[in-house]
């Protein structure tokens, strides 16, 4: 997976969960959550969505991976090889 | 009948003051009307004869019936238009001349949908004053010149944002009154000014206000120590796929669902000066809905589902809320409510009640905080759960037994 598929399933993902977000106004490197307003709830949805898509497991234990657009998008592309 | 309160839907008369023949002028009393607050003494806001009584004594009518007849100066037929005295103004000042209007007047009429050009001051020669608009709202509306507009199309009016003047003339009611339904179900109307008040924003205002002008609070406080849950939660989400997980917030519905069973005092309503316990634990769940605003979805019979079905039906509702998806009955009957700000890093939260409920239970975010543990300091995650409870129904006592119960529950998650 290259970063800029990365980036687009996040941004598919987030059209659905939060609808309006854009990408290109967040902060990379501030915390999604707070930078597209997602709760715990949201969060699981967008965990949901990515594992779908790529079969990755996404544990809970890496969520500080997956913390920022920039680090998550890292994480996709290392995860998936 | 006078509206003397947001809240006054009729009004009894009690006595009239006044009787065919009289002559009346502005300022007048001409009769007493009885509210559930008190008797209040009625004004007369035009000057004339007075032609006929419409309304008996000991007859209770809504907002809005007219009471009186009365025979003008200027034109031949003249309705009562009546003020109530406690709303009078003290001492308007005298303005220099012309028609100067004050931001307070624009104020009052823009929120109380009166249309300006349609008033005359009470003194020709003066300003208009914020009681000119008052009484413009009280008054008998189908009669009035223009403007005409019955009191819950002027409330809906103002509500949406629409300039009643433009409807003026052109309603289903009496002489061209404007009634609820000839209003534009959005604000979409040419010349309307005032910004629209969003339905739900004008709701939760409804709702707040009676709950502090109705329901005496207390607030408690505990701090909770998470590290049981917070534990078995990781221990329980490991290996398993987003889907399959689960949040702290199921482990806390579980623990108030639970606690609300066990202290039933502090689950069910205030109805008619008494305390009706729930009839199982329906738990309202506050949901703050992008783009502001919020629900209140109910998952219900809360304190029989498992750790497994309550995160389902949170889930569930937290999805459904923010699409648009409810149905009417899942926002209705609920007996507690709990709300959680500790996402967005507020530590704790004192809410304000949903009457007819008597509490409301707030999660603060989870926080390592220095605990003691077995005489050694530690740190631990921690929460600060509160309780905003009814005084009528319950005293301090019976929520701190609530809140230790809380706290035991998550200190135990196998029990949840």
């Amino acid at each position: 997976m290259t970063p800029d598929e990365a980036r687009s399933m996040i941004a598919e993902a987030l059209a659905r969960i939060a609808p309006g977000t854009d990408l290109d106004e967040l902060d990379p490197d501030e915390s999604l959550a707070e930078e597209a307003d997602l709760d715990s709830m949201d969060l699981l949805s967008l965990l949901d969505a990515l594992h779908e898509r790529t079969g990755l497991e996404l544990a809970e234990a890496d969520a500080a991976q997956l913390r920022t657009l920039n680090s998550a998008v890292a994480y996709l592309v290392a995860a998936s090889g | 009948m006078p509206s003397l309160g947001a809240d006054m839907d009729e009004g009894t008369l009690v006595a009239w003051r006044v009787g065919p023949g009289d002559v009346v002028r502005r300022g007048d009393i001409v009769a007493v009307v009885q509210t559930e607050k008190s008797d209040i003494e009625v004004e007369v806001f035009e000057a004339g004869t007075v032609a006929e009584l419409l309304v008996d004594v000991g007859t209770t009518v809504a907002v809005g019936t007219p009471l009186a007849r009365i025979e003008g100066e200027r034109a031949a037929e003249q309705p009562v238009a009546t003020k109530a005295t406690p709303a009078r103004a003290a001492s308007p000042q005298r303005s220099m001349a012309g028609r100067v209007l004050s931001p307070l007047v624009r104020r009052d009429a823009a929120a109380l949908g009166v249309d300006l050009a349609s008033l005359q001051p009470a003194d020709p020669s003066g300003p208009l004053h914020r009681s000119d608009v008052a009484a413009a709202r009280r008054t008998r509306p189908a009669t009035l010149r223009s403007g005409a507009a019955s009191p819950y199309a002027r409330r809906l009016a103002s509500e949406r944002g629409v300039d009643l003047a433009v409807l003026s003339g052109s309603g289903s009611g009496p002489a061209g009154a404007v009634l609820a339904r000839d209003l534009p179900e959005v604000s979409s109307v040419a010349g309307s000014e005032a910004p629209p008040l969003d339905p739900m924003r004008a709701a939760i205002a409804r709702t707040m206000e009676r709950s502090n002008r109705e329901i005496p609070h207390y607030y408690l406080a505990h701090t909770v120590d998470l590290a049981a849950s917070v534990g078995w939660l990781a221990g329980r989400n490991a290996g398993r796929p987003p889907a399959g997980r689960i949040l702290l917030s199921a482990l806390e519905l579980r623990a108030v669902a639970l606690a609300a069973r066990k202290v039933g005092e502090l689950n069910g309503s205030w109805v008619d000066g008494r305390f009706v316990a729930g009839e199982g634990v329906h738990l309202g769940v506050i949901v703050a809905l992008r783009g502001g605003g919020l629900l209140a979805p109910v998952i219900r019979d809360a304190d029989r589902l498992d750790v497994e079905s309550t995160m389902a039906a949170l889930s569930d509702v937290v999805e459904r809320a923010r699409r648009g998806a409810l149905r009417s009955s899942e926002l209705s009957g609920a007996t507690i409510t709990v709300t959680n700000l500790g996402e967005d890093g507020v530590e704790e939260i004192y809410g304000v009640i949903h009457p007819p409920q008597v509490a409301i239970v707030g999660f603060g975010g989870v926080i390592d905080r220095v605990v003691a543990t077995e005489g050694r300091a530690q740190v631990h995650p921690t929460v600060r759960v509160t309780l905003a409870a009814d005084h009528r129904a319950t005293d301090g006592r019976i929520g701190g037994r609530f809140l230790s119960k809380v706290g035991s529950l998550l200190a135990q998650p196998g029990k949840l």
